[in-house]
């Protein structure tokens, strides 16, 4: 059995129908990406399996239990983490507060400790801005941040909302070979992404969401040598 | 000398007490961005609540035990924080998505019903009580011929402790760092596995029961315990806020830093300017620190609107 399954999710903010019957699964170990242009409606979709919104019809099943209606601090409990989009840090805090905020309900204390010792081997900047205030990262920093967060609660499901925007290419690159460990560790991930040729070579398989509807689901590599995909997410002509 | 002695240690005094009353509504705000008009009235009632724990035990006198004082400010302050987290559970909580003018309205509301439901036959009526006399009035020392009354010593001393213990509450603990996290972002600090709805809820009893220890020391000090509407009331939580917003609202130290601001201002305004215009002295504070330094003494300078 699957590890995620989201089946035929919807999402409205008032008047706007913003996911529009999404289903998706995501077996342990493997990485699912989820690719859509400009207000596609993947934030929503991450939002509404973390608990942040509320699904108007369908249903998200976590290792097995129907999550669908669960608070976000229950489902973090569940093993289910999310690195939201864009600066989802706590400014006000310094990277090491916004740290400990990530093993929030972890009383593993020794467990934990090596968790963000690794976390921290993953992202060796962090480790010299442990007393800085969060607010003042720069470049790629914030998300790091976020991901070494989400990691230190030792997640068995990573979600992450557009880990590579708006960094430079290098960034881009590192953040991406981490994303691969991170997977390659045994962390199951949901990875958003715009960036539709780094994200399906790290991922195994692929959704391609439009205006809230899945219009291609398969294996990554097929994707990404699918024509149509290539046009329109990839840059080729 | 004499006199400025005796100043300083009636604004020590006063300021303590508008500290107590102004973290409520800074830690209020710090949370959910909202300013909690009932909170003065919770202060009121914190005193009132402890006039009527005295009546019921029968501490009425200064006969009562050395205890009585601490006893009935813990029944107090746990009938307070109750009564927080009920305001809250029930008025604020199904408005937490709500435009912002209709939780202000809604506790505009909260305030009026504790005012006159204080002033019920059967609450607390409309007639002013003497406050029972926990504690002596005797000096408990002398400073420059200026004697220094036992209340006064243990409402600085309370003020300090509870002060400590919000400080350490706030910046050193897991609780703490919650609140600070909520207080940044809602939604992200619920993906850290916070139970926001818990935290606001521990937030609402924590500011309340420090707005009773300021309203029985207010009550203490002052002898008199007025009807549950009254102006003396409203001017208290109304220079308590004064002080959060001058402090930087939202900021634990700027509340303290506010609160003891206005507290020695408006003292030595009434010492040796004018006893009549003590009150437009801390307004006129008020008006020259929002225009100076909008965000307040402490404040960041975002622009916020309420
Ligand atoms: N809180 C909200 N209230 C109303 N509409 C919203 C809200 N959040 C998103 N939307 C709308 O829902 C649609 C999907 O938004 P979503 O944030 O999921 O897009 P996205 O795929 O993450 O795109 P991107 O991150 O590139 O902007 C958009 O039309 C957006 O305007
Ligand atoms: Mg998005």
């Amino acid at each position: 059995m699957a590890l995620l399954e989201v089946s035929g999710l919807e999402v409205r903010y008032g008047g706007i129908h913003a996911v529009r019957g999404v289903s998706l699964s995501g077996e342990e170990g493997q990485v699912v990406a989820l690719i859509g242009a400009h207000g596609a409606g993947t934030t929503t979709t991450l939002r509404a399996i973390s608990g942040l919104v509320r699904p108007s019809k369908g249903t998200v099943r976590f290792a097995g239990k129907d999550i669908t209606s669960m608070a976000p601090h229950q489902i973090v409990a569940l093993g289910l983490s999310h690195a939201p989009e864009g600066r989802g840090i706590f400014a006000n805090l310094t990277v090491d507060e916004n740290l400990q905020l990530g093993r929030y309900l972890r009383t593993d204390n020794a467990a934990v400790h090596k968790d963000r010792e690794h976390a921290l081997s993953l992202f060796p900047r962090l480790r010299e801005r442990l007393q800085q205030n969060a607010g003042t990262l720069s470049g790629g920093e914030p998300q790091m941040l976020a991901i070494a967060r989400a990691l230190v609660a030792r997640p068995r499901l990573l979600l992450l909302d557009e880990p590579s925007l708006g960094l430079a290419p290098q960034i881009v690159q590192l953040i991406f070979k981490i994303v691969k460990t991170i997977a390659s560790e045994g962390t199951t991930i949901l990875l958003v992404e715009q960036n539709a040729h780094m994200a399906l070579s790290v991922a195994h398989t692929g959704h391609v969401l439009e205006v809230g509807t899945l219009v291609h689901s398969g294996p990554a590599k097929q994707l990404a040598a699918d024509d149509a995909i290539r046009k329109a997410y990839l840059g080729v002509h | 000398m004499t006199k400025f002695v005796q100043v300083c240690l009636n604004g020590l005094t006063l300021g303590s007490l508008y500290a107590l009353i102004a973290l409520g509504y800074t830690l209020v705000y710090g949370v959910l961005r909202f300013i909690n008009f009932a909170h003065s009235d919770v202060v009121t009632i914190g005193a009132w609540m402890a006039f009527v724990f005295c009546g019921l035990i029968g501490w009425l006198g200064t006969d009562s035990p050395i205890f009585a004082m601490p006893f009935i400010l813990a029944l107090s302050m746990a009938a307070c924080a109750l009564l927080g987290f009920t305001i809250e559970r029930l008025a604020y909580r199904p408005l937490r998505r709500a435009p912002r003018l209709n939780v202000l309205i809604t506790a505009i509301g909260v305030s009026l019903f504790l005012q006159n439901a204080g002033q019920l036959k059967w609450v607390f009526g409309t007639q002013p009580q003497a406050m029972p006399k926990l504690l002596s009035e005797q000096a408990l020392f002398t400073i420059a011929n200026v004697k220094v009354p036992v209340v006064d010593v243990v409402i600085v001393v309370l003020a300090f402790v509870l002060l400590v213990w919000l400080q350490y509450l706030v910046f050193r603990t897991r609780l703490g760092q919650a609140m600070r996290a909520v207080s940044f972002d809602e939604r992200t600090a619920a993906l850290m596995g916070i139970n926001v709805d818990w935290v606001v809820s521990i937030t609402f009893m924590i500011g309340s029961a420090l707005a009773a220890a300021g309203g029985m020391m207010y009550g203490l000090r002052y002898g008199t315990l007025l009807q549950t509407a009254d102006s003396v009331w409203v001017l208290l939580g109304l220079k308590a806020f004064v002080a959060a917003v001058v402090g930087g609202i939202g900021n634990v130290r700027g509340a303290v830093a506010g609160a003891f601001l206005i507290a020695f201002v408006e003292m030595f305004g009434a010492a040796y300017r004018s006893p009549q215009m003590r009150d437009v002295y801390v307004f006129g504070i008020l008006i020259a620190v929002l225009i100076l330094k909008p965000g307040g003494l402490l404040g960041k300078s975002t622009v916020e609107k309420v």
